[in-house]
């Protein structure tokens, strides 16, 4: 446990005190509290920057489950840095504005901020862990955490949804991504990211490299909504303001990108890699940027912005790859290092003009009372602070100079110019399409960000339409957009103070062996780079754009003729509709509500899964040579077991069949002491005993026992049935036997035997393997029990009195 | 109908204190011997419906007023509180320590902190089984 550790889980520690804080502290906003540990952990990890600017890396290591390879490490280099920072610091800024955002009269506070600091606690915990396992849990607490901030508003039924369908899209790609990670884990041998990173050789000759990639990806792209899996993130928009500018601009969705980067050096290389991460980020790109003009809220046309800069992010990075492909120093990786560089660097461009976007729009809802671009318009009098950061932030997204956006958009317009002339994987043929479509998708986000400012904030003022006279908002509220938007103007004219210090070490993260090999290397970005294809194509993209939304959004017509919501949708809902229907046919076809049917059901089904096991390893064999003798008394024991048992269906009394089956129990035990199993025995005496006492209060509620009859065959199914499953388990028990005797296996219990003293100072082994060799299982079993104890409570006590929905 | 009952409570009275002694010795011995928190918890579990059983539940209820869903949380906390100390020791989930002491009165004695784990699941088994069997039999 170290103070890195600590950091990483400090945002849980926070999560407990906040509902104590929120109940006995009242008076002041409980974001108060909450907004200094973010500020504290910026502050904290901004300290790692000198020593990671310098190539190095932190790692601490706490083991976790060391058996199986699974440690909580804390890895800290340049690409988890750059998250981490933006994760805090975008973290402080949220936290900040949510207080002026959040009434604290009428809000559940302390639920918002639990689940927002559970929130950054899990991505926090994404972007520094190396184990992937690690990584693994906290990516799907980060799927929970914003699935319940999505909801925060539950009694909106649109909210309910949206939190629905985020839920089962990211949890869905993350358990494809489990199953890609246990690949890894049996091509590798390993959970450690950089070990694989290590033997990225061995990975990539492997069979499995293909279905491990795939299942990778699956859960990146769901993370980061690329297309298909994009719908989830407008849908996302129910969420409170500062929920979509964290997770949705700055953090979550930008988990699946830090996924492909992270694990680059794995897979990178190939043709597929380089195709499907940069086609579907393409397409995405295009898909995006295009679904936004179609919108008429502010914060749909954002989230489908976001989804298409997503895109163009992914799409960077897997043109980047394809460095990995000629080999790091050789001339021609060296052009498509610009395509790395300029993810990262858009990223952070994207986080910063994103978030005071959203910021923006959060202001203008909740100054106006609606954020329909058709109520909207002439606000540019009643709010200049807000409008002047609409305009830097509209206008670093369109890609326009001066601001940071416009050098991200030039690079990437060399990156795939350069693309195009790539002579690998199949490019000769379909490489002029990076090109084509990077421009028609920056005129769709040129004509957005238009809509976006001039929707807004110019044109006629509608007074009538909105439901609250609108006013600049207070200045706690525009401290955070205010700094966001100095952000993209510093980055804009002095891009290379990130240069060295976040840049090229997260670049190094992506494509490690750079600073090895290529140290001179060196990023520069600059504004002005002369006349050149990049530049030309920004004024095309301005021509157009500008003319396009001149001719097109003249009035509102065009949104009658566009359908809005996106035909995937459609897919998605008719989807989960056939779900439900069919687990409702098969849930009627299983409980029909017989208990002799579900016996059936399960017995035939262990009679199948054994029967088909045994055959298929040939385990049938009967050795009777080892058995040991069986002594009377065992003989007496077994017989009365057997008649016992044989009594209980013909039993028409319900009382004296809970006797035998009592009789059956002690028997039990008394088996259990004949073979020296005393903690056995005594466990089982005394659970007897409680059950007897259970049926005798059950008794008194119980409905007269029914005679019942069925029809004979029936009665001959089950036979078969219980006859077979007994000669199953017989076999089983002989083959496991005979097969011990002939593999001469050595007994589990020997260990336990040599080791329950030494180790755990304990001379009972049962005890000891109870509670220290498997100490887990025995508290999971525990924890079972305590949730079976506390359903009869429900069942029981808080049963439902009317005609209530489930 | 009232039923004279003189005989089942005083035997109750005497018979009861037996087995609780007999469930702690349990409990105690289980590192040992046979026993453990399980096996002393259904123990305790037995003598306690054995009070239920004989008088009602009303009476009980006001000797003995335990919460018992409290109980199973405490218990379960405990149990977890061992094994995440450890980690916070830096050894892996649910490491056990346990070493000899010499202690006054008793001589040198072991000492080990899987008791504290045990405890826990003592009290998690005692809170389960009585919550279950009250649940069902106040039921009315």
């Amino acid at each position: 446990m170290t103070l890195l550790h600590l950091a990483v889980l400090a945002p849980f520690l926070m999560a407990i005190v906040v509902p104590f804080l929120y109940r006995y502290l009242r008076q002041i906003h409980t974001g108060w509290f909450v907004l200094l540990l973010p500020v504290l952990l910026f502050a904290y990890l901004i300290q790692f920057l000198p020593s990671v600017a310098n190539g190095e890396s932190i790692m601490e290591t706490m083991a976790w489950v060391p058996s199986l390879g699974i440690n909580f490490t804390v890895y800290v280099d340049g690409l988890g840095l750059l998250f981490a920072l933006l994760i805090t610091g975008i973290g402080a800024l949220v936290v900040l504005y949510s207080i002026y955002y959040l009434s604290k009269k009428t809000e559940a506070l302390n639920n918002f901020y639990v689940y927002l600091l559970m929130f950054m606690g899990a991505m926090l915990g994404v972007v520094l862990a190396d184990n992937l396992i690690v990584l693994y849990v906290f990516w799907e607490l980060t799927s929970l955490a914003s699935s319940l901030l999505i909801g925060y508003w539950f009694h909106r039924e649109k909210s309910r949804y949206g939190a629905q369908k985020s839920m089962l899209i990211t949890v869905f790609g993350g358990f494809a991504m489990l199953a890609g990670f246990s690949l890894l884990y049996v091509m590798a041998g390993t959970f450690s990211i950089r070990e694989l990173i290590a033997q990225a050789d061995v990975i990539a000759g492997h069979a499995l490299f293909l279905p491990a990639m795939l299942l990778v990806l699956l859960g990146a792209f769901t993370k980061s909504a690329q297309f298909p899996f994009h719908i989830w993130l407008p849908d996302a928009m129910e969420a409170p303001t500062p929920v979509s500018a964290y997770l949705h601009s700055a953090t979550m969705v930008k988990a699946g990108i830090y996924l492909v980067a992270r694990l680059t050096p794995v897979f990178a290389g190939g043709a597929e890699w380089f195709w499907i991460v940069s086609g579907f980020g393409l397409f995405t790109l295009i898909w995006g940027s295009y679904s936004a003009i179609k919108q008429t809220d502010l914060k749909s046309i954002l989230a489908f912005s976001t989804v298409s800069q997503l895109g163009l992010i992914m799409c960077l990075l897997g043109i980047g790859s394809s460095a990995v492909h000629f080999g790091y120093g050789s001339p021609e990786s060296e052009l498509y290092l610009i395509a790395t560089l300029t993810a990262v660097f858009h990223l952070i461009n994207h986080a910063t003009f994103k978030g005071c976007l959203f910021m923006v729009v959060g202001i203008v809802d909740h100054e106006t009372g609606t954020r329909d671009i058709r109520k909207l318009g002439g606000l540019m009098t009643f709010m200049p602070v807000t409008f002047t950061l609409a305009v830097v932030g509209s206008l670093s997204m369109a890609g326009l100079p001066p601001f940071n956006g416009f050098l991200s958009k030039e690079m990437f317009f060399t990156a795939v110019l350069r693309a195009a002339q790539l002579d690998i994987f199949n490019m000769e043929t379909w490489g002029l399409l990076f090109p084509v479509i990077a421009w028609v998708a920056s005129v769709f986000t040129f004509i957005y960000s238009m809509i976006l400012l001039f929707k807004t904030f110019t044109g006629k003022y509608q007074p009538e339409k909105l439901d609250k006279k609108p006013h600049e908002a207070p200045v706690g509220m525009l401290v955070s957009p205010v700094i966001l938007g100095s952000l993209v103007i510093i980055l804009g004219f002095f891009p290379n103070v990130l240069s060295h210090t976040l840049l090229k070490p997260a670049m190094v993260s992506i494509l490690p062996m750079l600073l090895e090999t290529i140290d001179h290397f060196g990023v520069h970005i600059y504004m002005w780079h002369g006349f050149n294809a990049e530049l030309m194509m920004t004024i095309g993209v301005v021509a157009a754009g500008t003319v396009l939304y001149r001719v097109m959004f003249k009035g509102e017509s065009i949104y009658e003729r566009l359908r809005q919501t996106d035909p995937l949708n459609h897919i998605y809902d008719s989807a989960l509709v056939g779900l439900i229907k069919g687990s409702i046919a098969i849930t009627r076809v299983q409980m029909t509500g017989l208990l002799r049917d579900y016996f059936a059901y399960m017995s035939v089904f262990m009679i199948l899964l054994l029967g088909y096991a045994t055959y298929r390893y040939q385990a049938l064999a009967i050795d009777m040579e080892s058995v040991a003798p069986i002594s009377t008394y065992v003989w007496i024991l077994a017989i009365v077991f057997i008649l016992s048992t044989l009594s209980v269906p013909f039993i028409n009394h319900r009382l004296t069949a809970i006797i035998a089956v009592g009789v059956i129990g002690f028997l039990l035990a008394l088996l259990f002491v004949v073979f020296r199993a005393p903690d056995l025995a005594l466990t089982q005496l005394l659970v007897e005993t409680v059950m007897v006492v259970l049926f005798l209060l059950c008794f008194y509620h119980l409905p007269e026992l029914r005679k019942e009859s069925f029809k004979p065959i029936f009665k001959w199914t089950n036979v078969i049935i219980s006859v077979a499953v007994g000669a199953i388990v017989t076999l089983i028990a002989f083959g496991s036997l005979a097969a011990g005797h002939h593999l001469n296996f050595e007994p589990i219990s020997t260990y336990f035997i040599e080791n329950s003293y030494t180790l755990a100072g304990g001379k009972n082994m049962v005890n000891v393997i109870l509670v220290d060799f498997r100490g887990l299982d025995t508290v999971l079993e525990v924890l079972v029990l305590a949730i079976a104890a506390l359903g009869v409570v429900t069942m029981v006590k808080l049963r439902m009195t009317g005609r209530e929905d489930v | 109908m009232r039923v004279n009952n003189v005989m089942l409570y005083t035997i109750t009275r005497v018979v009861v204190f037996i087995i609780l002694s007999f469930s702690i010795y349990l409990f105690f011995a289980g590192h040992h011997n046979p026993g453990g928190g399980f096996i002393g918890g259904l123990m305790t579990a037995a003598a306690l419906l054995l009070l239920y059983l004989s008088f009602d539940l009303k009476t009980i209820k006001q000797i003995i007023p335990f919460n018992y869903t409290w109980m199973i949380a405490i218990g379960l906390l405990l149990s977890l509180g061992t094994g995440v100390a450890s980690m916070l020791l830096g050894y892996p989930f649910l490491t056990q320590f346990f070493d000899y002491f010499d202690l006054p009165f008793l001589g040198e004695t072991e000492l080990a902190t899987a008791v504290l784990f045990d405890v826990g699941i003592y009290l998690t088994v005692v809170g389960i089984t009585l919550l279950s069997i009250l649940t069902i039999g106040e039921d009315r």
